[in-house]
């Protein structure tokens, strides 16, 4: 036990990891990066191994959980408007994860039924599985209503579209199917190791296939310990209402707040 | 242009060479979705076997992207030494990997016929290779550079400390800076991923970095990784730049992708060097790559993801660097899917780095959308480390908190040293020893209630 002497700074346990012994715990306020997790040997201490795993088990099981539409329509009761389900090319989880382009199309049922929904559409909300349906489940139908509440009357608003297997560029075919002159994207980011449940919002004007990032705006790490979806929500009606205003989305249309890295989903 | 004829093995025909070295490939999940690996097991190795027969030579006059239109190709070919090549310019592929293995392969010979070999002719020969094929040869190749320390001695591990920050907080990276320098960490550069690439944010952490690096007498370099363009412009604004970073790529279309040319990286070697701020060498240029990142740029011209990724390496030996870096499991399992894939392409990107005369480490590390875990790692990190690769990298708890992705440790790189008897580089291991963080008998047990530590720890405080 010599290596865990308290007067060790590099050898903190987790008995002392809140007491006043420990130096680490003035640096600790300024990073969540994992400094001061001591050690035995040239090992990780039992219960610092141990959180490890835990947060990649959450992160891993996040990826992997099946996404449930009726977790989201649930949180939609209130909203009196059409609920759509629509599916991609991506048949499962592992073709999805190593078939990036597959989840970008749309399979022939989907594309069937949206024909029957063409419309004259200002916007469609997309809430999407992406890498991470515990955050579309937790996250989007909140982040949409609020959404919602912010927009005037004067948006025509299409069926909201729940799409399993789904990447960002999967809004571009919907949207061009739909005959929307913009889609909202609320989909499940690649996890963290601390963020499992984080959304982001990608905002198209003009979809259609072939659409890259750089024509998006991105609103990221939506989640309660994140950014607060309502806050979200307040940022992406702000960006919506200019995206109609000019015309355009993408690297030209500025966020005046921030304007986070676009993620690969 | 010499047209190669198709090549064939049994009933198997491959039309052109960029085919037969792209099915000859191990299979990894970015082959497939560029519709490039083989059809089948056997198609593979059929493959491998007409891969084995195809003269070296014809590397240097078959060129997989047309010399006329790609800067990388001419940059491979008016750079090949043929005297150096002369030595193996007879052999086949398969001659080749035999050649490699045999006791006529020493260090200095490997050593003298690196600048006679391409990328193309190491990419094929690795595909032939087994993994502790890999690993074998790459021992025997030496590559030592150096800065404010020597990297890649034979015997000696060189660490990246990696403090990377989600807003750059100053206090936050001052934080694991310390945590990593405590664990022995940070003699191949105290390198940080800035969250924001302005001149205005790389210059306040060159700053920093420079005054820990200066009060304590630390012998290593540093790097904020922003575009080399930001580089260039912060030093000629007189900021403290040792070394410059850039990602880089094995064709003109990716590199266009990633917003620099070859003359970029020219005009930022000279710059650097230029500044003189290097003690016992003048190796100024850190270069990162990684396979697949051709293809998700949609620019690698039909060649396999190994292949492409060794011509980047061409272009890194042109520049002199200190570190070359592969990001092996950074790009996510559409390129390379689970443990296994990671693992092979870690063990091809060193070997074949090595064999072309590059200081090659490896950013051992996964997402978590990948079939991969800790597991994963160790493996990976214990066969890099019996291959003599340069460097790894070290991250607080392998959680990179910027990046969102899992590489390796502190405690990974101490698990290394003191398993495989591996040494820091060796000024920075006499100023561990200096500060108590190493022992006598070269164990990182730091002593923390000596002066040393507690002048780092204040400084810490004060960032």
């Amino acid at each position: 036990m010599a290596d865990l002497k308290p007067t060790n700074i590099a050898d903190t346990t987790r008995k002392n990891i809140h007491s006043d012994l420990d130096p680490w715990n003035a640096l600790r306020v300024h990073t969540d990066a994992r400094i001061g997790l001591g050690r035995v040997g040239d090992g990780l201490p039992t219960e610092r191994l141990l959180e490890f795993q835990m947060a990649h088990a959450r992160a891993r099981d996040s990826v992997h959980m099946d996404f449930d539409a009726s977790i989201v329509r649930k949180k939609l009761t209130d909203y009196d408007g059409k609920i759509v389900d629509v599916h991609s090319a991506a048949p499962d989880r592992a073709t999805y994860l190593q078939r990036p382009d597959l989840g970008r199309l749309l399979d022939d049922p989907s594309r069937d039924i949206l024909r029957s929904y063409k419309g004259d559409y200002d916007v469609v909300f997309i809430l999407a599985d992406g890498l991470s349906a515990r955050a579309t489940h937790d996250q989007a139908a909140d982040t949409a209503l609020n959404i919602l509440g912010h927009l005037g009357d004067d948006w025509t608003v299409a069926p909201i579209i729940l799409a399993e297997q789904s990447r960002v560029g999967l809004g571009d075919e919907i949207g061009a199917a739909l005959g929307a002159k913009l889609t909202v994207m609320l989909i499940g980011e690649r996890p963290g190791l601390s963020s499992a449940d984080s959304l982001g919002a990608y905002l198209t004007w003009g979809p259609k296939p072939g659409r890259s990032n750089a024509d998006r705006n991105c609103v990221s790490n939506i989640r309660p310990a994140g950014l607060d979806p309502k806050k979200a929500a307040k940022k992406i009606a702000y960006l919506m209402l200019e995206a109609r205003k000019l015309g355009l989305s993408g690297v030209a249309l500025k966020d005046n707040s921030s304007n986070p890295a676009l993620i690969d989903t | 242009m010499q047209q190669s004829a198709p090549f064939h093995f049994e009933r198997f025909t491959f039309p052109d060479l960029k085919t037969v070295m792209a099915k000859a490939s191990p299979l990894r999940s970015g082959d497939v979705l560029a519709g490039l690996a083989a059809g089948s097991d056997e198609e593979r190795v059929a493959a491998r076997f007409a891969l084995a027969d195809v003269p070296l030579k014809q590397f240097l006059s078959d060129a997989l992207i047309p010399y006329e239109r790609d800067d990388v190709t001419r940059l491979i070919m008016d750079g090949h030494d043929p005297d150096a090549f002369d030595v193996v310019s007879s052999l086949t592929v398969g001659d080749f990997r035999n050649w490699l293995l045999s006791d006529a392969a020493t260090p200095e010979a490997l050593k003298s016929l690196a600048p006679g070999l391409t990328p193309e002719m190491v990419a094929a020969v690795s595909k032939l290779m087994r993994n502790q094929d890999l690993i074998a040869v790459a021992k025997k190749c030496h590559v030592v550079t150096g800065f404010r320390n020597t990297v890649g001695l034979p015997g000696h591990l060189s660490v990246r400390l990696q403090p990377n920050h989600p807003t750059d907080d100053p206090a936050g990276v001052a934080a694991s800076i310390l945590d990593g320098l405590m664990h022995g960490s940070g003699d191949a550069v105290i390198g940080i991923n800035p969250a924001t690439d302005s001149p205005e944010a790389m210059i306040e952490l060159l700053n920093l970095i420079d005054e820990v690096r200066e009060r304590l007498d630390i012998p290593t370099q540093s790097c904020v990784l922003a575009h080399v363009t930001t580089a260039i412009d912060v030093m000629a604004r007189n900021a403290p730049v040792d070394l410059v970073f850039q990602s880089i790529a094995g064709t003109q279309k990716a590199n266009d992708s990633f917003g620099i040319t070859l003359a970029m990286l020219a005009e930022a070697e000279e710059a650097a060097k230029g500044l003189k701020r290097g003690t016992v060498g003048n190796n100024v240029m850190y270069f990162e790559t990684g396979q697949g990142a051709a293809l998700s740029a949609d620019a690698h011209e039909g060649i396999d993801q190994q292949t492409v990724e060794a011509r980047a390496y061409a272009v890194a030996r042109a520049y002199s660097p200190l570190l070359v870096n592969t990001v092996v499991g950074f790009i996510g399992p559409e390129y390379l899917f689970d443990g296994k894939q990671i693992t092979r392409a870690g063990l091809e990107d060193h070997f074949c780095g090595k064999l072309l005369g590059v200081p090659m480490g490896c950013d051992v590390c996964y997402t978590n959308h990948a079939k991969a875990d800790q597991d994963d790692m160790d493996n990976l990190l214990t066969l890099l480390g019996v291959a003599g690769c340069n460097f790894v990298i070290g991250v607080p708890g392998a959680d990179d908190i910027m990046l969102n992705y899992q590489s390796t440790s502190f405690h990974d790189a101490m698990y290394l040293r003191s398993t495989l008897g591996l040494e820091p580089a060796p000024e920075f291991a006499e100023w561990l020893r200096k500060m108590d963080i190493i022992d006598q008998n070269g164990r990182t047990r730091p002593q923390l209630d000596g002066q040393a530590a507690q002048n780092l720890l204040a400084w810490s405080g004060a960032a």
